[in-house]
This record gives C-alpha cells, sequence and structure tokens, in this order.
C-alpha cells in the first residue's frame, strides 16, 4: 500500500509538468507552427479573396520581387532594422553604465527611462506624429518661443519621414534595453573589477576589457528582441506615418497586410510573410547557434 | 493569419440559433452620422417584428470589417447582411456565398426605381444580392464661400478657371486646395480628374476596361498634368492629413477648396454650415461633357438556410429600399437616395442637385463607377494604381513618367 503510494507520487512528478505543459505545447504548435505552415502552402497557392489550394508553383515570389512597392519595404525595413538595433543598443548601454555609477536617485531615474516601454506602439505612434507635425508640435512651438528659423519637417518628408519612425522606437525601447544591460552589470562579480583596478586598469579598459565581454549575454538578449521587433514593426508605422508621406515608408508588415488584407492577393502577401520569416531566421539562427554552442562547451 | 484563425474558431464558437426572426448586420459605420442613419433602418427592421443583431467592425474604412467577415466565411458563418463595396460584391457571389432577395424586388419594383448604374452594383446575374442605402459622388468640390468672397471670385466651372484662382488665393493668404495626403484620398482626387479632364468615354477606356494603351495615352498625360497642378495648390503640411480636418480648414476659411466625396457633407453639416450661404458643393469641372462618379453602399445577403433569417434578410431588404427609410436614412449619411424616383424636398440643395445630376448623367451614360472605391475596378489593381497615384502626388515626378508607371502598375495587378 504505502510502496504503490509512493509509486504513484513519484510517476506523477514525472508526469505532472508535462501534463501542466501540454496545453500551453498542444496550443503553440498549432497556433504558431501550424499557421507558419499555412502560411508557407498558402504562398505557393493562387489565393485571392480566401485560402484556395490550386498550386501555383512560385509564381507569387516572382511577382512579389517585380512589386517597387516590395522594393521599398525591403530597403525600408533594412535601413530601419539596422540603425534602430544599433542605436538602441548604445543608447541603452550607455544609459545602464551610467546609472550603474553608484549615483543617488537611481531609483526613480530607472522607471522614467523604463516607462515608455509600457505604452503600446500606436500610442507612441500617434504621440510622435503630433509632436513631430509641424503645424502642432516641435516646429510650432518653437515658432512661438520666437526661433522663427527653426525647422523640423522630416515627417512630411518622403526621403526623411522613415528616421521619425527610427527616433520614436529607439525613445520607446532604449529604457528597456537599459535594463537588460543594468541587470546584467549588477551580475558581475565585484572581485574581478577590484583585481582589474589593483592591476592599474583605468575605467576605459576596465569596460573595454571586461564589463563589456562579460555582458555577451545582455547583448544576445537584446538583439534577438530588437531584431523581432524590428521586423514586425506594423503598428508604429501605421500610427505614427500610415506608411507615407506616399509609399515612402512602407516596411515588409505594412507590405504583408495589405495584400493578404485589403487588395485580395492572399498568396502574394503569404509570399511576402515567408520571404520575412526567412530573413529573421538567416540573421538569428546563426548567431543564437554560435551563442548557445559556447555556452554548452 | 494567426488572428485571423483564432477570430474565426471565437465566432463560430459563440454562434448559435435564434428561434425568432433575426438579421445580423456586419459593417463599419461607426462614426456619429453614420450611426445615426443606420438607425433609421433598424427602427423599420424591429418595427417589422424582426431582431437586428448588429455587429459592427470598427476602422479602416471597412479593411478591418472585410478581415472580420473572411474568418466568418472560412468558419461557415456568414452573417445575413453585411456591408460591401462594388467589385467585393460581385467577387463574393461569384464565389457563390450570396444568397438574393428576387422576390422582395420583383414585388417593389426595384428595377424601376434604381438607376442603372446602381443595379450594376446590386443585381448580380440578374439576381438583387444586395439592397443600396446611398449613393455618394466622389467628383465633388467643397468651396468656402468667405474666402472666394474675399479674392471676388465666382466658383470655377472649368480647369483653366480653376487653375487661374490658384495664385489669387494665395496673394490673399488663403491655401487653394486643402487636401490629406493619404494614399486613398489621392485616388479620389484622381478619378474626379480623370473624369473632369478625360470625360466619361475615356475614364471607362482607362479605369474599367483597364486597356492598356489609354492608360499610357496623351489623355492620361493630360490628367497628371493637371494633376500637378493641383499638387501645386496644397500646403506643405499635407501629408498624412486626415480627410476631415483637411474639410475643417474649408469650414474655417483657411483653405478654399477641397476635392472630396460627398461624405464631406456632415463635416460641414456638424458645423453647423448651410450650403450656398457658408458654402457651396460644386462638382469638379468637366472638359468633356458632363460626367458624375458613383459609389454605392448597399448590404449584401450571405446565403441562409434558418427560415428565419431567411425572413430576416427579406424584411431587412424592404425597410432599406422604403422611400422614407431612404430619405431619413441620407438625411443623417449626407448621401443622396439610392432611388430616383422618391420626393427628396425635405433634403438639402446639396443633396437635391446631386440627385438631379444622378438620374440626368444615368439617362445619358455618363455616369462611372468609382475607381478608388473599388467599383471600377478589383481592389488588386485599384492598390497598384493608388501606389503609382500616391508616387507622383508626393514627388515631382512628370506627367508623362507617371502615366507610364500607372500603366505598368496596373498591368502586373491583372
Amino acid at each position: 500500500m504505502a510502496a504503490s503510494a509512493a509509486d504513484f507520487r513519484t510517476r506523477l512528478q514525472d508526469w505532472l509538468p508535462k501534463l501542466v505543459l501540454a496545453p500551453s505545447f498542444a496550443v503553440t504548435l498549432l497556433f504558431v507552427y501550424g499557421f507558419i505552415l499555412f502560411t508557407v502552402v498558402l504562398s505557393f497557392t493562387g489565393s485571392k479573396m480566401l485560402p484556395r489550394f490550386d498550386w501555383v508553383g512560385f509564381a507569387n515570389y516572382e511577382k512579389l520581387f517585380a512589386l517597387p512597392a516590395w522594393h521599398t519595404a525591403i530597403v525600408n525595413i533594412a535601413i530601419f532594422a539596422t540603425l534602430y538595433i544599433v542605436i538602441c543598443t548604445v543608447v541603452g548601454l550607455m544609459l545602464a553604465i551610467f546609472l550603474d555609477q553608484k549615483i543617488r536617485g537611481e531609483g526613480v531615474l530607472r522607471p522614467i527611462y523604463l516607462y515608455p516601454m509600457a505604452l503600446s506602439f500606436i500610442v507612441t505612434g500617434t504621440a510622435w506624429k503630433w509632436f513631430l507635425d509641424p503645424g502642432i508640435g516641435l516646429e510650432r512651438i518653437m515658432h512661438q518661443w520666437g526661433w522663427e528659423s527653426f525647422s523640423f519637417t522630416w515627417i512630411k518628408d518622403g526621403e526623411m519621414a522613415l528616421y521619425t519612425i527610427v527616433i520614436a522606437a529607439v525613445w520607446q525601447t532604449s529604457g528597456f534595453v537599459m535594463a537588460m544591460f543594468l541587470a546584467g552589470l549588477r551580475g558581475i562579480d565585484n572581485e574581478i573589477l577590484k583585481a582589474a583596478q589593483i592591476d592599474g586598469a583605468s575605467n576605459w579598459q576596465l569596460y573595454r576589457r571586461i564589463v563589456i565581454p562579460l555582458l555577451r549575454p545582455a547583448f544576445l538578449s537584446a538583439f534577438v528582441i530588437l531584431s523581432h521587433l524590428a521586423i514586425k514593426s506594423y503598428d508604429l508605422v501605421i500610427a505614427l506615418t500610415g506608411g507615407g508621406p506616399g509609399r515612402a515608408t512602407e516596411m515588409p508588415a505594412t507590405f504583408m497586410y495589405s495584400y493578404t488584407f485589403t487588395r485580395n492577393q492572399m498568396g502574394i502577401g503569404a509570399s511576402s510573410a515567408v520571404i520575412m520569416l526567412m530573413t529573421i531566421a538567416a540573421i538569428m539562427v546563426p548567431y543564437l547557434y554560435a551563442e548557445l554552442r559556447e555556452k554548452k562547451a | 493569419m494567426k488572428v485571423l484563425s483564432i477570430t474565426a474558431f471565437l465566432l463560430a464558437t459563440a454562434s448559435h440559433a435564434l428561434a425568432e426572426p433575426s438579421v445580423e448586420v456586419m459593417h463599419f459605420w461607426t462614426s456619429g452620422g453614420e450611426a445615426a442613419a443606420l438607425s433609421a433602418v433598424r427602427d423599420k427592421v424591429v418595427a417589422g417584428g424582426v431582431a437586428w443583431a448588429d455587429a459592427p467592425v470598427a476602422g479602416g474604412g471597412g479593411d478591418a470589417a472585410k478581415t472580420a467577415l473572411q474568418a466568418r466565411i472560412a468558419s461557415g458563418n456568414p452573417p445575413a447582411a453585411m456591408l460591401m463595396l462594388g467589385q467585393n460584391i460581385i467577387d463574393w457571389a461569384n464565389e457563390g456565398l450570396l444568397g438574393n432577395v428576387d422576390a422582395i424586388a420583383a414585388a417593389e419594383g426595384w428595377d424601376a426605381a434604381l438607376p442603372q448604374a446602381v443595379q450594376d452594383f446590386t443585381k448580380v446575374d440578374g439576381h438583387y444580392v444586395s439592397a443600396p442605402t446611398n449613393v455618394h459622388r466622389t467628383d465633388m468640390i467643397w468651396a468656402s464661400k468667405a474666402a472666394f468672397d474675399k479674392i471676388g471670385a465666382a466658383y470655377p466651372t472649368t480647369w483653366d478657371e480653376l487653375n487661374a484662382l490658384a495664385p489669387r488665393f494665395l496673394e490673399a493668404g488663403i491655401i487653394p486646395l486643402a487636401h490629406g495626403g493619404q494614399a486613398w484620398q489621392e485616388a479620389y482626387m484622381f478619378e474626379a480628374v480623370a473624369l473632369g479632364v478625360g470625360g466619361a468615354d475615356f475614364y471607362r477606356r482607362a479605369l474599367i476596361e483597364l486597356d492598356d494603351a489609354t492608360l499610357r495615352g496623351p489623355e492620361m498625360v493630360a490628367v497628371f498634368t493637371q494633376m500637378a497642378q493641383l499638387r501645386g495648390m496644397v500646403d506643405a503640411n499635407f501629408p498624412g492629413r486626415d480627410w476631415n480636418l483637411a474639410s475643417a480648414m474649408v469650414i474655417n476659411g483657411e483653405a478654399a477648396m477641397q476635392i472630396m466625396g460627398d461624405w464631406a457633407k456632415g463635416e460641414f453639416t456638424n458645423a453647423g454650415k448651410v450650403p450656398g450661404d457658408d458654402y457651396a458643393c460644386i462638382p469638379v469641372p468637366k472638359a468633356q461633357g458632363d460626367g458624375f462618379v458613383y459609389l454605392v453602399n448597399s448590404l449584401s445577403f450571405f446565403t441562409q438556410t434558418d427560415p428565419d433569417l431567411i425572413t430576416g434578410q427579406q424584411v431587412l431588404a424592404s425597410a432599406i429600399m422604403d422611400p422614407a427609410v431612404q430619405v431619413a436614412f441620407n438625411q443623417a449619411k449626407g448621401a443622396i437616395p439610392a432611388r430616383t424616383d422618391i420626393d427628396l424636398s425635405a433634403m438639402d440643395a446639396c443633396a437635391q442637385a446631386t440627385s438631379a445630376a444622378l438620374a440626368s448623367n444615368d439617362a445619358g451614360g455618363t455616369a462611372v463607377p468609382t475607381f478608388a472605391g473599388t467599383h471600377a475596378a478589383n481592389a488588386a489593381v485599384v492598390g497598384a494604381a493608388t501606389d503609382a497615384i500616391t508616387a507622383f502626388f508626393n514627388s515631382d515626378m512628370t506627367a508623362e513618367d507617371a502615366a507610364a508607371s500607372l500603366a505598368d502598375a496596373i498591368a502586373a495587378a491583372r
């Protein structure tokens, strides 16, 4: 009796984690990987308004890459993602290092930098749209304060509008990156730093040779999070510029939505989604592979 | 894709049979005037003993509703009635998903009551799959009387007059043309100019038949040349502006004119402005005979098997076409009734003039369906053309290049 009860508990302990995880595993399998597969299948069909399963081979991909709008979208995402990831990382790291100098009031400053992350991209986009609009925002205020020659019309300029999206996105996320780096900095053993200082390392050498290399896991997390935020940037673009002026700030995500759902070209929309997935996989998989393998070794 | 399927799943599990005659109406009329308009129909339906299930999907000028509809269809649970535009109705009918209300239409004499223009987008293969609530005219200019009085000018009736006004307004410190720089608004402006400069025949060849030679031809270059003139009349701050903010500029007298469909009238009415005294609604100038660009709003009926739901659809169809409902609906919405055989004395001067213009243009064969509103061509073609049009309007591209890129875009999307 006692033996079988113990046996049951052991078995339960063995099974319980699997049992608890099963629903979320099944849901993820179906709604993430299942629909990735569904999208891949759709991208090879002539689906227009509704999913249809007439095989057309690579015709959608050929059409996709013949579209000027898709080229604009690809160039835009390349510029946007590069600037966004680099600037966010640099700004986040600097803020973290400055906050880590055992300054007074850190408890107040940290949430201030972190709060933009609590806003949705729609709110960020709308607020920055108003702020950057020359007729109602920054430019008008400057004129009213007497700086008549002040001009900041990027959001109305097809060449520069993309950079306003970078500004808004960096504002939103760099505080979050800061928090990740700050956690990393707090995890560094003080003994190592003291030892280096005794050996006569300058502050600059300390950070360059010891601190930043030790932050490698934080860099990995920041990169993974920022790059997926960049490639799925949809709401921010819609709220801030609506893809305009003209189609100057079209992104792959906005392209995918409009072709799939408003232009009745589901096949082309699906193929653009597949290209987006493959692009992100091409960047992330080697990076993750290299990073995670090293840790094991 | 993911969102779509989840929505479909939730909607499928949430649906259940109703025991009394009922009609579920899916729509995107959520603004004040639009909701008031729809309630005129609802009151009539409820008075007919049918329960009304409202299914509004706000946002995106109907794009969001369309996505929701796709999910409902995918889950095998289409709504009884759905607000749809132009070619979408024909596409859904061709998918075999639309039922019809032919019995009601025959009994109430819809054929005689509706102009051909409206029948083209409610009657597919001889069946009434859709009941029209209203017609919008999209080739309209909304002009500020105060601005025109200030420079002592008359409202323009030709393109030359309109173009000559621009420098005079600028001199008086008035923006000649209020414009919202969003792609769809530029598409509506384009179709108004295409009909105004090229005429109804050209419009049909270029934007309905999508004839490549016409799209590249000298007439299209002339259309873009006029578009370039308009490009020079807007203020620097136009990109991204919402259309109702552009209307507000005309209402305040900050700008002289706006080219926009007659849904803009609602903004003027809400601001307490009176046509004739405060503003004028004038058709866009026509260089080649008369013309009228129309957009039909209608509720389409998805095939149902439950007799209660079929009854609900028939009561709804009859309510929509009721003359009193048509007038009440359009007073609230700012459009004109789809029927051209009813008394409009209760409506304002703009609506009466537009309704008379629809009847005469319909008889004269110069009423053409809206391109931007996906009546003249399907969503894929209109989307591609809109890309080319908005690229032109937001750059200093030449008219020749614009015509070529428009033709290329349309050829690629067909």
